[in-house]
């Protein structure tokens, strides 16, 4: 069985997300570049955000 | 803000009033439903289907490496029904491992949820990708 930690399942999940959001959201090349890696921003700073979000709830 | 008639003009040029059908307006979204990203590839988009495709299959066979469930039609939890509709827009994949029986495990650890999860969003991936065929299909998406 594979294992991943949260942070690398979050990570492969938003690689692939942000590739299939950029190609089908967009029309041109550029923009779908450009959109899939302001998915990808996005998605990373999300997961970050709640995880910090988190600790201070726990702290 | 008034735009000039000749800009109407151009913007009715590019997109038709009415989708236009034709049979690969059919084809596409059906085949792209069957194979992540073939709807693409048939189409002639050879880099954005191979995209799809390793983003939604890859998607598909970590969730299972994960341990990740399939879920089976069912008519229980409202979860489940939805889990069972993301799972299906995976296609022929859904197909292939429900014949065998992949994925007919009990989510036990927090991985195999990660896993459920990946099988879910990849079918969900994918139906974008099948809607967005069909939008190159019919000519509104270049």
């Amino acid at each position: 069985m594979l294992t991943l930690s949260h942070f690398n399942a979050a990570l492969l999940f938003s690689t692939f997300a942000s590739v299939v959001f950029g190609i089908t959201q967009r029309d041109t090349p550029r923009e779908q570049v450009r959109y899939g890696l302001y998915c990808f921003a996005m998605f990373m700073g999300g997961l970050l955000v709640a995880g910090w979000v988190m600790w201070a709830l726990r702290h | 803000m008034v735009s000039s008639p000749a800009g109407k003009d151009t913007i009715a040029a590019k997109q038709p009033a009415t989708p236009i059908a034709t049979t690969m307006s059919v084809v596409a979204p059906a085949v792209a439903w069957l194979i992540p990203g073939a709807g693409h590839l048939i189409q002639k988009r050879w880099i954005r289907g191979l995209l799809l495709m390793a983003s939604v299959v890859t998607m598909f066979v970590l969730g299972l490496l994960m341990d990740g469930r399939v879920y089976r039609p069912n008519g229980g939890d409202i979860l489940d029904i939805l889990g069972f509709i993301g799972d299906l827009g995976a296609g022929g994949m859904y197909i292939v491992s429900r014949a065998m029986d992949l994925g007919h495990v009990v989510v036990a650890h927090a991985t195999a949820d990660y896993g459920t999860k990946f099988i879910i969003v990849a079918g969900l991936l994918n139906f974008i990708a099948v809607a967005d065929a069909y939008h190159i299909a019919i000519g509104k998406k270049p």
